[in-house]
């Protein structure tokens, strides 16, 4: 593959203005950079997603598990609840194996369903996973319950502190922006990773059985063991989003995991287009900031058209969020920004 | 004995409300293979509908029975409407879409559907009026009230209504037919686009009284009840065998029994200090009829979806489904 000149610069600017942007935010306040970290743990969350969904076809409606257990896994291991203050780059580890773990448990019986009957299987093994974390409290207090966990230690590399602000020059560094400059590093690591991946031997094989689980067989793919390694994969991603997630958040409870988080962040990968990596971190991006957006927009845009206040704006968003999403899949069926494989699928159906 | 007899009363009951949701989940899923993830909405609005009926009319002079009545004949309705528009808008464009592209549209309602009822109703649980005089009966030392007898008996006719239309009439054929093969179907004369249409409508029609059955036994209608009744109701159609009738009412009344009777027993059953090998640190918590339960009735939901996953495990298609190739 060979690069132009002028992708070259396309890509430098790109690269500066992500840079740039948590300066750009933080003008705005400091609220914004924390929904733009959010913002990126969802796309790490759906390039997790994406690779079970995406790449192999196989539909887990209960992906936010293992974002639980990597949330859980750094909760307990860096906090007062058990005393236990271990550093971040020891816990994300653990808690991406963890995460794995869970993933291979979960997939190991259930590999041979059908699409929907894993699709539920999935989403049954994450309301466990949620109502574990929510009733282990007792007898003995594991996660205290639906309480939560909070207090929970800041990332510390050396003495730079996450959870502190510094001061270099004129740029004020923020605990959200160093967080921000982390993700993006771990983003950018993921991205490679699902690139590298996808391109492999192990990607075509997960396209393969996407495609026809039968043939794929016939053509020497160990179907079982190649699904297994996409559900610890994707699980390993989660994992790792869970472990960053507990950390910038500073507290942890059961919900934050519920089943509309899986099913928020399956709506990012579908309307993003399955299968192609920039199409599901553009649907991550437009899912995590549309909504945050019309949060700002809504009430100021009705108080200036009616002149007061007719809906309350918190329904009213989730309302242009649903229309979203239907007018979205109505005219975009295969995605914002569908694989060129599923494109070419469509187009011979309405053939 | 009383209370193992209790139980199983209970898990009837509830199992009869989600074996009819169950239906309406397994009979869309029967004709085009795909999961309507805004059922469970529906069947709130239904109970959100006989909600407002009833509770107006509670004060009139009006015999129990007819207000009741009455609240289940608006909802009907509205629940059949709800039902087509969301065939219309949700499912009919994409359906030579890829198939996740549905089940978004279908959030997509559930999200409005759900944020509508808000608007509507409000964010606080609606308590039922309970204008009925809930009768309650012995059966051998157990207690069943006139409102659960109602429920099961209500239940078991709309089964036994809906596998004679779908067996019996000529519409019941057309409707086998497209699940069976809608392109030949078509061909033998089958308006594909009808028979779709109708199954959403009567699933619709059948969750509305669900919806109706479920905030009377429970006394309550919130704008969140969808979400659960429907995951349990889905769960049940998967549990019998997804697209098939009466696996909806087996894996229905099933996950109804399990879930009543895993709350009932598995909190003593799993208290350690019945246990003989109660000593040491545990024996000190037991002390004084102390309790040590590992797993009490919070974990009613477990046992429902640990149910499902066994079962699936061992039968992948359901209880009565059929096996089915890898694509169908």
């Amino acid at each position: 593959m060979s690069t132009t000149t002028r992708e070259r610069i396309g890509l430098l600017l790109v690269a500066l203005a992500l840079i740039a942007l948590p300066f750009v935010l933080a003008m705005a306040g400091t609220a914004w950079v924390r929904i733009a970290n959010f913002a990126v743990l969802f796309v790490l969350l759906s390039l997790g997603l994406n690779i079970v969904v995406g790449f192999a076809g196989l539909l887990d409606l209960g992906y936010v598990a293992f974002y639980a257990v990597g949330a859980y896994a750094y909760a307990l291991l860096a906090s007062p609840h058990f005393g236990l203050h271990l550093p971040f780059w020891v816990i994300l580890p653990i808690g991406a194996s963890l995460a794995c773990l869970a993933g291979v448990i979960l997939g190991a019986p259930t590999l041979r369903l059908r699409g929907d009957y894993l699709a539920i299987v999935t989403l049954g093994f994450g309301e466990i996973v949620r109502i574990f974390m929510n009733n282990l409290s007792s007898p003995v207090n594991l996660t205290n319950g639906p309480k939560g966990i909070n207090r929970i230690d800041p990332f510390q590399i050396g003495p730079l502190n996450f959870s502190a602000s510094d001061t270099i020059g004129a740029l004020v560094f923020s605990g959200p922006i160093k967080y921000y400059y982390f993700l993006l590093l771990v983003l950018l690591a993921v991205i490679l990773v699902n690139r590298r991946l996808q391109d492999s031997r192990i990607g075509r094989a997960w396209v393969a059985i996407r495609e026809d689980e039968i043939a794929a067989k016939s053509n020497g793919i160990n179907t079982r063991n190649i699904k297994l390694l996409a559900f610890a994969m994707g699980a390993s991603f989660g994992g790792i989003a869970g472990g960053m997630f507990a950390a910038i958040q500073g507290f942890v409870s059961p919900e934050s995991f519920v089943l509309n988080e899986s099913i928020m962040v399956l709506a990012m990968v579908v309307l993003g287009g399955m299968g192609n990596i920039w199409g599901v971190i553009a649907g991550a991006m437009l899912l995590s900031f549309v909504p945050e957006l019309l949060r700002y927009t809504v009430e100021p845009a009705q108080r200036a058209l009616f002149g007061k206040l007719l809906v309350d704006p918190e329904v009213l968003r989730m309302l242009v969020f649903g229309l979203a999403l239907v007018l979205t899949m109505r005219f975009r069926p295969a995605g914002l920004w569908p694989e060129t494989r599923h494109r070419r699928e469509l187009d011979e159906n309405r053939a | 004995m009383e209370i193992l007899l209790q139980q199983i009363i209970n898990g009837l009951t509830t199992g009869s409300v989600y074996a009819v949701v169950a239906l309406g989940y397994t009979m869309v899923y029967g004709v085009i293979q795909l999961i309507n993830f805004a059922h469970g909405e529906v069947v709130m609005i239904g109970a959100m509908v006989a909600f407002s009926i009833i509770t107006a009319l509670a004060g009139s002079s009006m015999p129990p029975l007819i207000i009741v009545l009455a609240g289940v004949m608006a909802a009907i309705p509205a629940c059949m409407l709800m039902g087509y528009l969301l065939e219309r808008v949700a499912y009919r464009p994409l359906r030579h879409a890829p198939r996740l592209a549905p089940l978004i549209t279908a959030i997509g309602m559930s999200i409005i559907l759900q944020h509508l009822a808000l608007m509507v109703w409000g964010r606080s649980p609606l308590a039922f009026p309970q204008i009925i005089d809930n009768r309650v009966f012995g059966v051998g030392g157990a207690a069943i009230s006139s409102v659960q007898i109602a429920i099961i008996l209500l239940s078991l006719t709309m089964m036994a209504g809906l596998s004679w239309f779908v067996y019996r009439t000529r519409f019941g054929i057309a409707i086998r037919a497209t699940a069976e093969n809608v392109h030949v179907a078509g061909l033998m004369g089958v308006n594909a686009d009808r028979v779709i249409a109708a199954t959403f409508v009567i699933g619709a029609g059948l969750g509305a009284v669900a919806g109706v059955m479920y905030g009377t036994y429970y006394g309550i209608a919130h704008y969140t009840m969808g979400f659960s009744l429907g995951l349990k109701a889905f769960s049940a159609a998967v549990l019998g065998g997804i697209g098939n009738i009466a696996g909806a009412m087996l894996g229905g009344l099933l996950l109804g029994l399990v879930e009543a009777l895993g709350t009932g027993y598995v909190g003593e059953l799993t208290d350690l200090c019945t246990w003989p090998m109660a000593q040491g640190w545990l024996a000190e918590q037991c002390a004084d009829g102390g309790h040590f339960v590992v797993f009490g009735s919070n974990y009613q939901e477990v046992f429902a979806f640990l149910m499902l996953i066994l079962v699936l495990v061992f039968r992948p298609s359901g209880l009565l489904g059929e096996r089915v190739s890898e694509r169908a």
